[in-house]
């Protein structure tokens, strides 16, 4: 039997006592800070405090104002990494509880998000999140955010090593660093496991861990983004040593720093600076600024992010010494009978570690109520080595190092509260942006959405389907991307249209966009209205099984089509167009006011926004 | 002096049987419990256990009279919630303490299993007629025998006692003593019910403080300093008056109300009839359209 050394401080895993000592490296938060937080809201509201300098730092500490109601607010708690304890779960939960909507919600960037909280309350659940270790300082507002790391980075068969620590120890250098406090925009890092589990190329710097003559490195793609206009990152070099990954970090943030567009706010993320330097005057840049850190760094800044690496390296290598070795899932897709089965087909996967397996907890669009949190927590004492979970990009929760005989008692604890539904990452599962239900700049309500693609579609046993598992779904609410609709297989972005004389939510849908080291973006196809998403993906599957000729899975046979290279009738997006047409096509408004409205609402459809929260 | 005790209803963990309560229904004025000590508005457990081994407390269960039946706080005696407010006018009120054998000076705690909020109503309604006394354990019922406590199964009666009618109008709140303060800057009217119900409506003018945000994990009220922090967090003044109302009956509210007063507020009033009676009078309301957010919630 494998031991494993849990990061935790404490050696007793299953105790199930709230007072842990933190470990100071895995300790994010300042309990002092949310007292300066509580006196900047009385300065604020007492006018004594300018509204924009007010709403800067409201933004530096991850509290971001609600739709249409500034007495509201969204506190975007940081998960480093993405690596969260049951005792973090059971605070959030709480805190979730007393100054939120007893629900708690998972972004696509691994944040935990706590929505509708009143301005004047925000320090209390900062403090309490300093309490268990948790910031959300910089969660927001124009610096470094999560730094979000592969949810599979020390499970996953094909990874050279284990990037987790990297991950923590480039957010903790960065964190309350003056180097990034006041960056032209925001800046994004992801950390891969391996060329296929990661966001890296969509990111401001991406990397992906590789071994070169014995040595650990990474290749680092700089400049990619998604948003109203996206770009796929460039590889800086064949092979950054590991030695030289803080000095790169800092090389680019600094340059971006100096040259970045502070004018603009609609062209201001590095993505935009790299495009207009052109990416080999960037690259040559950014190499000889490299240099200049290198010369320059002092040993006791190097050391600080060593020490944290090292420390967590020693973790790392007690919980991952075991050969790599590919595993199949549990479970023959053609045998579902139960839902137990039905389970595991799609949320169970095998880990390198032999006789390990992660689970997938399928939320709906990221939401998650106190009590589920609770749950959840307890199930990670009960079945989880790690003593641990990490938040996904898909929105989900992932409990690794369960052992195989303990799979059907995690199981029948999570259904019991309503979290043992399968289909996660699959096409049943859709990414949901906030959308209307509480952000400034959203159109439509992607966030329902997406939480009807789900019942519909589980309904409909989408999931026992392997040809359409592999495809994804993802929704954003309009055009800036928080739902990564650009690399899923079908994307939908929202906007508003006039449809006769009556106003309607309305989605841009695209095609084939994929994540990992190869990831590309998702190509426009039309335009669908709320009302009829669901058809046309209905309509498409239908399609894909009439034509489904060898082996191509519904991702596969949507790529061909994107670049025009379909094997049977349909071979271009025209073509699918043309099929797709008819079922777009609405009612006048006399005839079914219901299908000019959008989800979540009995009013007749407006498009309302406001000044976003994204820059400030 | 009779102040401090009071002939022993039991002897030590025995306890008297209905029966031998008519027995010594003579001794009438004796086994009702006085005092002069005044409980804290939350009565720690130890506190009570005291009480009850010294016999000077009138313990109140407002759970159903199922759940009072299979086992409950021993000593203690049982008014649904319900039955309170099937008639909560002030003379009902002195009624039921009558035959609860409350009088002027019983000290009195009341809990429930719904983490203190129907405890408070009753509570409430127990100083709207000038109880003095009256206070909230601080645990639920659950919890108390969580904790391994004390109980009792067999139901118990007193003798009925005299309760005087002083009704204190300084806690209590009407309609139209709300439309009032709506635009009164010296009162701020305080909604109880959660977030998203208060979104959807709320009275004009109102701020939100939801029941879930002033108790703790192991308390039905957090401690007073943190809900006076709370309270100069959101920049309200002690020296205001503050009326509570939440969804219906005044029971959100009322646990609303009390934390209030541990936070040391003074003047704190109840609106009993709540948003219901607010409602069903066709008084105006302040609704937020703008934003989707009941799809947000996971239930």
């Amino acid at each position: 039997m494998i031991v494993l050394v849990s990061p935790a401080v404490d050696s007793d895993v299953l105790s199930s006592s709230k007072k842990k000592n933190l470990n100071p490296d895995e300790n994010w938060g300042i309990v002092e800070e949310s007292e300066y937080f509580a006196n900047k809201v009385k300065l604020f509201r007492q006018d004594q405090l300018d509204a924009d300098e007010f709403r800067r730092f409201r933004l530096q500490n991850g509290t971001y104002g609600s739709r249409l109601n500034s007495d509201f607010s969204m506190i975007r708690i940081k998960v480093p990494g993405g690596d969260i304890s049951p005792e973090q779960m059971e605070k959030i939960a709480n805190l979730a509880e007393s100054f939120s909507i007893g629900s708690a919600h998972v972004s696509t960037r691994q944040n935990i998000q706590l929505h509708w909280v009143q301005l004047e309350d925000v320090s209390e659940v900062h403090r309490g999140l300093a309490e268990c270790g948790l910031t959300s300082r910089e969660a927001c507002g124009n610096t470094i955010r999560n730094v979000m790391c592969s949810h599979f980075a020390g499970v996953c068969s094909n990874e050279p090593f284990d990037t987790t620590i990297y991950a923590k120890a480039i957010a903790k250098f960065f964190l309350r660093n003056p180097i990034c406090q006041n960056l032209p925009r925001k800046f994004k890092f992801n950390f891969a496991c391996c060329s296929e589990h990661g966001y890296v190329r969509i990111a401001d710097v991406g990397l992906v861990p590789t071994i070169q003559d014995g040595l650990r490195g990474f290749r680092i793609y700089l400049g990619g983004g998604l948003g109203a206009a996206s770009f796929i990152g460039h590889l800086l070099e064949e092979f950054t040593p590991e030695s030289r990954l803080l000095s790169t970090s800092m090389a680019t943030i600094r340059v971006y720093d100096r040259l970045g567009n502070r004018e603009n706010p609609a062209r201001n993320r590095m993505r935009y600076l790299v495009n207009e330097m052109g990416w080999k005057k960037f690259q040559a840049v950014l190499l000889k600024e490299r240099d200049i850190v290198e010369a320059t760094t002092s040993i006791p800044t190097k050391n600080s992010f060593d020490n944290v690496l090292n420390i967590g390296n020693n973790i790392a290598n007690s919980l991952s010494t075991i050969s790599a070795k590919k595993i199949l899932p549990l479970i023959n897709t053609d045998n579902i009978q139960t839902p137990y089965e039905r389970w595991l087909n799609t949320n169970v996967i095998a880990q390198k570690q032999l006789g390990y397996y992660s689970v997938s907890i399928t939320l709906g669009a990221g939401d998650i109520t106190s009590n589920q949190l609770r749950v959840l927590a307890e199930c990670i004492r009960e079945f989880s080595e790690e003593q641990k979970a990490r938040t996904t990009p898909q929105q989900n929760f992932f409990i690794r190092y369960v052992q195989s005989d303990l799979i059907p008692k995690l199981f029948t604890k999570l259904s019991s509260i309503g979290l043992g539904n399968p289909g996660a990452n699959t096409i049943v599962s859709p990414v949901g942006c906030s959308g209307t239900t509480s952000c400034n700049l959203a159109i439509t309500n992607s966030h329902r959405l997406a939480k009807e693609i789900q019942s519909k579609f589980l309904e409909l046993n989408f999931d026992k389907d392997s040809d359409l598992c592999t495809s994804t779904i993802k929704i954003s609410g309009c055009p800036n991307s928080c739902g990564q609709h650009e690399v899923a297989t079908i994307g939908f972005y929202g906007g508003a249209t006039r449809i006769g004389n009556s106003m309607a939510p309305i989605y841009t849908m695209l095609f084939a966009g994929s994540t990992g080291e190869t990831g590309d973006l998702g190509k426009i196809v039309m335009r669908v209205p709320a009302k009829r998403v669901i058809d046309v993906v209905l309509k498409i599957i239908e399609s894909y099984r009439e034509e489904k000729n060898g082996n191509d899975t519904l991702h596969e046979w949507i790529h061909k089509i994107s670049i025009g290279k379909g094997d049977g009738k349909i071979k271009t997006l025209e073509d699918i167009k043309k099929i797709l047409v008819p079922v777009i096509k609405l009612p006048s408004f006399a005839e079914n006011p219901d299908s000019y409205k959008d989800y979540g609402t009995d009013s007749n459809f407006v498009a309302k926004t406001a000044r976003g929260e994204c820059a400030a | 002096m009779n102040n401090m005790t009071t002939q022993k209803i039991k002897n030590d963990g025995d306890y008297s049987t209905i029966a031998d309560l008519k027995q010594n229904a003579h001794k009438k004025e004796d086994i009702v419990p006085t005092t002069t000590s005044t409980l804290n508005l939350l009565c720690d457990v130890d506190t009570l256990r005291t009480l009850i081994k010294e016999d000077k407390v009138r313990i109140i269960d407002v759970r159903k009279k199922e759940d009072y039946l299979k086992d409950h706080i021993p000593t203690s005696v049982s008014l649904p919630l319900s039955d309170l407010l099937a008639d909560d006018s002030p003379e009902s009120i002195v009624k039921i303490s009558n035959n609860l054998g409350i009088s002027d000076n019983t000290p009195v705690v009341v809990y429930d299993d719904t983490f203190g909020a129907l405890a408070s109503r009753v509570a409430w309604s127990l100083k709207f007629i000038g109880h003095k006394n009256v206070s909230l354990l601080e645990v639920t019922y659950s919890s108390w025998k969580n904790l391994g406590l004390e109980v009792e199964e067999k139901s118990n009666n007193f003798v009925k006692s005299s309760h005087s009618i002083d009704i204190d109008y300084s806690i209590y709140a009407d309609a139209v003593y709300v439309e009032d303060a709506q635009y009164d800057k010296s009162k701020v009217i305080i909604d109880s019910r959660e977030r998203l119900n208060f979104l959807t409506e709320h009275i004009p003018n109102s701020k939100n403080i939801p029941y879930t945000m002033i108790r703790s994990e192991d308390s039905i009220l957090r401690k007073p300093a943190e809900l006076k922090r709370f309270m100069e967090n959101r920049g309200i003044d002690f020296n205001s008056e503050i009326i509570t109302y939440c969804g219906s009956v005044g029971t959100l509210s009322g646990l609303v109300f009390f934390a209030l007063k541990t936070a040391g507020v003074p003047n704190v009033k109840l609106y009993p009839k709540s948003f219901k009676e607010w409602k069903s009078l066709g008084k105006p309301k302040t609704e937020f359209k703008d934003a989707t957010y009941w799809d947000l919630s996971a239930e």
